[in-house]
């Protein structure tokens, strides 16, 4: 190898490592968060495509300039973004870079003991000298017991003869506050992981489903929105199958829902496509847990019902789910026609019927608008529009539910027949002859089959998370050192007993450990003597801790 | 449903509640007014020297409002005290000060009462829409207050920066965000909603005292800033706000207890979320913004513990932080509709 590649390699080498201490500083971390803080406002800020899609392409729209640019990006799918990936990637990164050293570190100092007593205790933020009536073996051993002593919060604490022949015991506790600081450090990567990986292995899917039908989850086409993770291909669903038996609702005198729920019957595993079924009733709240996947009950609403008798003499029956649009679930929606009978190729497409209108549970109708007064069906009534024409299905691009393209009715390409209030029964005429008739409503419940692998994970993180950080938070990790020397080198006065110094430095929350330091000086005996305090009462003050000190050891 | 006797007498326990709080914020602000004509008398000024000679005895209660003798705060009788117009001045803010507190103690009980005779009218937990909702979180910052006061009693003259703010919210929450007492849709009316309610609520109540006292802190700052720079003469106007690490201290306490809580909340809510709408965590505004508190909260621990944080930076971040939970409770609840727009605001 040349002298050159050498220096390349030791450079890269040298540029790794300052990289790698610049990215698990303290400082780098706490520059992450900051930007992880600023980088999720936008999502809140401005509209996103996976919370409402029809808000922000209006949004787009209405600033030709800025809207497309932000899409560009990102600021419309934030979390999903490459910056705010990078953001939390760099904090990963940075966590483990920090969490690892300290573990091995605190596993290093599992099983070591209390360090040296430092030379000068009078240096320490907190500094007290007693006497003490027992001599400094005795004293020392005394003390070692009272702080090791559990009530006293369970110091770890050793004692030591110095070379001068001052006996010093050295006691530091806290050592759990490690534990749980590195346990939340820990909880927190583990949760940022089994985020991802059940976003790229799991999948959501919604449809509604009629009272009396039902519906299987054997592939993502069964539903009417699939949602999977990355990884998803959606070829080993474990499948089961429901049927929609009986919806219940019960509601108070100003409308507002008591309850709603559902009766199901379930076919899981081997029932599959058997008839064998079991009953289920789904609540809000409370999820149905079949084979990993749950099953939700998000809501609910109506499916108005139609006859239609076409000029040729065939009656068929026609219905779809509409919208609930207000809490008295006034609704919205359409009933498409895509095959009327009586017709054949193109001009089956051209005479598709679409029944488009509002429908009340509880019709009441106000200056010839319909609307609901209670969300249960009493007076079922709608207000329909009659459109024909070609509905433009075939234009491959998806249509809404609940609603008919509009750019078909601009066109010219679907015609409105007329409008028309019907109660129950009542029918209305189009003008070449076809009879529509309401006859009525089913309920639909919307629903949701969630599943994600590793869910139970993040509700162990999440436990470890709060025990860890409470663990941290609330134990102080405090150090003491008692250095005790025979009275008697302080005058004639006391020839037995000792003399103890007593310093004290917290590792955490310096101040607050002027109250405790005052317990642990009262353990090894009563004040000494010295001449500040001699002539009058001690005054009681807290001390001012040398605060830069702090975290020196 | 709704009881009409139990809501009137709600609203009438709000309004005592927003008297009491008045009436306390007038108090301390005529404690701060109270400080110009102090002077600090040379015996006072002497305390602090002996202390730190002395250094031999340290008992329990290092931390009692004796040692506000060196803040400049009103030391009570035992400060000696020179001309009698100095004392009467000190007397006087002391005074007005316990007034405030008193004052503050009334005002909480009618804020109670307010909350749980709004629980009694619509035979739910107080905490179903915006106004309710506000209303537990103001009340959970005075009770931290309160709880502040009765352990440091030195921290009293800096309820100007408390209770201001505290007593602007409480009056949105009569006036913008009132809503009458109802139910609430089913899918609110379960066992983690409420867990994760009241914890969300009432940490942020205390975590909001956290950036009170940060912003104090501050202003403590400012003054000795000023006072070093000689632009302001401390024998002529001294602060009454207590020493400025003291102040600190106040706000990483009430951080430090409010952060694991503020996480509990937040995890109790992805339990609910679980439960309720398919997914732990849907990403939601509510749930960003939460999520961006919190990340806020942990930089300000961070903060703390970094060399060249403490001190002003970290306690910015603390006020930061208060601003996200504000957001987070005003904008994304009214602007913003999430899953969480149940504001009961139309
Ligand atoms: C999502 C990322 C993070 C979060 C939410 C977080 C949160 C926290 C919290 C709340 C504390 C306070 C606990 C205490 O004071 O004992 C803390 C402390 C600490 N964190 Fe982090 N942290 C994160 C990332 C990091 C990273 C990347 C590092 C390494 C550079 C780090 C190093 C530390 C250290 C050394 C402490 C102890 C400070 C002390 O002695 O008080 N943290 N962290």
């Amino acid at each position: 190898m040349t002298v050159a590649a050498k220096h390349v390699i030791r450079y890269v080498v040298w540029l790794g490592r300052a990289l790698w201490r610049q990215l698990t500083s303290m400082r780098t971390a706490l520059i992450l968060l900051f930007l992880l803080a600023i980088a999720s406002l936008p999502s809140a800020l401005l509209p996103q495509w996976y919370l409402n899609q029809t808000k922000t392409a209006t949004y787009i729209k209405d600033h030709p300039w800025l809207g497309p640019i932000l899409d560009r990006l990102g600021f419309f799918d934030v979390i999903a973004s490459p910056w705010y990936s990078a953001i939390y990637l760099l904090l990963a990164i940075s966590l483990v870079g920090c969490v690892t050293p300290r573990t091995i570190e605190l596993v290093k100092q599992w099983r070591a003991k209390p360090g040296r007593a430092p030379r000068n205790l009078s240096r320490l933020p907190h500094h007290a000298v007693v006497t003490a009536s027992d001599d400094p073996a005795e004293c020392a051993e005394r003390i070692r017991i009272a702080l090791r002593h559990k009530g006293f919060g369970g110091w770890r604490a050793v004692v030591r003869t110095e070379d001068n022949g001052a006996v010093t015991v050295s006691a530091e506790r806290g050592y759990l506050r490690e534990v749980g600081n590195l346990v939340f450090h820990l909880s927190v990567l583990g949760l940022l992981l089994t985020m991802a990986i059940g976003s790229l292995f799991g999948y959501t899917g919604s449809i509604l489903v009629t009272e009396g039908d039902g519906f299987c989850s054997s592939a993502p086409v069964a539903y009417d929105n699939f949602a999977p993770g990355r990884m998803v291909d959606g070829t080993d669903m474990a499948p089961f199958c429901i049927q929609v038996q009986k919806f219940e609702a019960a509601y108070d005198a100003n409308g507002m829902a008591k309850f709603y729920r559902v009766q199901l019957g379930v076919q899981s595993g081997a029932a599959v496509h058997s008839d064998r079924y079991t009953e289920h009733m789904l609540n809000i709240n409370d999820p149905l847990r079949i084979a990993g996947q749950r099953l939700y009950l998000l809501g609910h609403g109506y499916v108005p019902q139609f006859t239609v008798r076409f000029p040729n003499g065939d009656v068929r029956t026609y219905s779809a789910p509409f919208d609930p649009q207000d809490a008295m679930f006034t609704s919205e929606g359409v009933v498409k026609i895509t095959d009327p009978p009586g017709y054949s190729g193109d001009a089956a497409r051209k005479n598709q019927l679409a029944i488009v209108g509002i429908f009340a549970p509880s019709g009441l109708v106000t200056d010839g608008i319909l609307t609901s007064a209670y969300p249960e069906m009493l007076a079922p009534a709608v207000a329909i529009q009659v459109y024909r024409g070609d509905l433009g299905l075939d234009a491959g691009q998806p249509q809404s539910i609940f609603a008919i393209d509009t750019r078909q009715v601009d066109k010219g390409l679907l015609v409105s027949q007329g409008r028309k209030n019907l109660n129950l029964g009542e029918s209305m005429t189009l003008p070449d002859g076809t009879v529509i008739t309401f006859t009525g409503a089913k309920n639909y419940v919307s629903l949701q089959t969630s599943y994600d692998p590793v869910q139970g994970f993040a509700l162990l993180f999440g436990i470890l998370l709060v025990g860890g950080i409470l663990t941290s938070l609330t134990i102080k990790r405090r150090r003491v050192w008692y250095r005790i020397t025979p009275a008697a080198e302080g005058g004639p006065r006391l020839s037995t007993g000792s003399r103890v110094d007593i310093g004290g430095l917290a590792r955490t929350d310096e101040a607050g450990y002027g109250a405790e330091f005052g317990s642990l000086v009262a353990l090894a005996g009563a004040p000494a003597m010295t001449p500040e305090s001699a002539g009058e009462p001690a005054p009681l003050t807290e001390e001012v801790p040398r605060s830069e000190k702090e975290r020196v050891t | 449903m709704i009881d009409p006797t139990f809501s009137h007498l709600s609203d009438l326990a709000f309004e005592g509640a927003m008297a009491g709080y008045l009436v306390a914020l007038v108090c301390h602000a005529l404690q701060m007014a109270s400080h110009h004509v102090r002077r600090q008398s040379p015996a006072a000024a002497a305390t602090p020297a002996l202390v730190a000679a002395g250094g031999a005895s340290m008992t329990a209660d290092t931390l009692s409002d004796r040692s506000s003798a060196a803040d400049g705060a009103p030391a009570g009788e035992a400060e000696p005290l020179g001309r009698g117009t100095e004392h009467r001045h000190t007397r006087f803010a002391e005074q007005i000060g316990r007034a405030a507190v008193i004052v503050t103690v009334i005002g909480f009980a009618c804020h109670v009462l307010a909350l749980v005779l709004r629980g009694f009218a619509a035979h739910r937990p107080p905490w179903g829409n915006m106004y309710e909702f506000t209303l537990m979180i103001t009340g959970a910052a005075v009770a931290t207050w309160l709880v502040v006061l009765w352990r440091n009693k030195f921290a009293r003259p800096m309820g100007i920066y408390v209770m201001t703010p505290i007593t602007v919210l409480v009056f949105l929450a009569g006036t913008v965000l009132y809503t009458r007492s109802a139910p609430v849709v089913p899918i609110l009316n379960t066992y983690w909603l409420n867990v994760h309610v009241v914890a969300i609520s009432l940490s942020s109540g205390v975590l909001m005292l956290s950036g009170l006292a940060s912003a104090a802190y501050l202003g403590r700052l400012r003054y000795d800033a000023r006072v070093a720079a000689g632009v302001v003469d401390p024998e002529r106007s001294a602060t009454r706000l207590p020493a400025a690490d003291k102040l600190d201290r106040i706000a990483y306490r009430a951080a430090i207890a409010g952060f694991p809580f503020y996480t509990f909340a937040i995890i109790a809510g992805a339990l609910w979320a679980e439960v309720a709408w398919g997914s732990y965590w849907s990403w939601d505004p509510k749930e960003v913004v939460a999520l961006a508190s919190w990340v806020v909260y942990a930089g300000y621990l961070h903060a703390r513990a970094t060399a060249g944080w403490r001190g002003k930076p970290a306690a910015w971040i603390s006020i930061v932080g208060l601003a996200t939970i504000i957001f987070n409770l005003f904008f994304v609840n009214m602007v913003i509709s999430g899953m969480h727009s149940y504001a009961g605001l139309n």
